[in-house]
């Protein structure tokens, strides 16, 4: 019963992964693409998490933490050539 | 003692995804960057917290509860991080923009 609500919650994650997807598509500039990116990383990671509970694979937990880890570095590369101009 | 901790993940998975709604109609709602900041940033620390600590009753005390915890304490230091950092480049794109 209580892994029907993790399936749930994963479902409900997905869907607002898409709705986030529409301002990274539309964003007017390149930051809110940033953010828009950012937040779909996040809810990935929770995503993978609770495919991990459910289907039982504890393995999946240790690619959540490299997701997270390339999100941000994702994130602040992108940042730093945004401010730049280059990567250096 | 069983469907006290059921109701307990139930609370916990349900108000985490409250957080995340409210975070996800922030970003499409709000008129500027930083308000969109101020919206994903807040929402998405609080529900990725309680969607995990969700998890983490769920398997109670193993080595899968420490090992989302670790995940949960590196999204709590990086999510902030990765914000104040675009939050910086923004403010410098539109209030010195002279001096670059």
């Amino acid at each position: 019963m209580i892994d029907t609500a993790f399936i749930i919650a994963a479902i409900i994650l997905a869907l607002l992964a898409f709705v986030s997807m529409y301002r990274a598509i539309k964003g007017p500039r390149a930051v809110d693409r940033i953010i828009a990116i950012n937040v779909i990383a996040t809810k990935v990671a929770a995503i993978i998490i609770l495919l991990a509970i459910f289907t039982k694979e504890e393995s999946f937990i240790d690619v959540a933490l490299i997701y997270a880890m390339i999100a941000f570095i994702t994130t602040i590369g992108v940042s730093k050539y945004l401010e730049k101009g280059r990567l250096e | 003692m069983d469907i006290v901790k059921d109701i307990l993940i139930l609370i916990f998975l349900v108000s985490g995804l409250f957080f995340y709604f409210v975070g996800a109609v922030g970003l499409i709602r709000m008129p500027n960057a930083f308000t969109r900041m101020h919206a994903t940033t807040k929402c998405d620390t609080l529900g990725a917290g309680l969607v995990f600590i969700a998890v983490m009753i769920h398997q109670g005390f193993s080595m899968v509860s420490l090992t989302v915890l670790i995940v949960l304490i590196f999204i709590w230091l990086t999510n902030p991080t990765a914000a104040h950092y675009l939050a910086k480049i923004e403010y410098h794109r539109l209030h010195d923009r002279e001096r670059r």
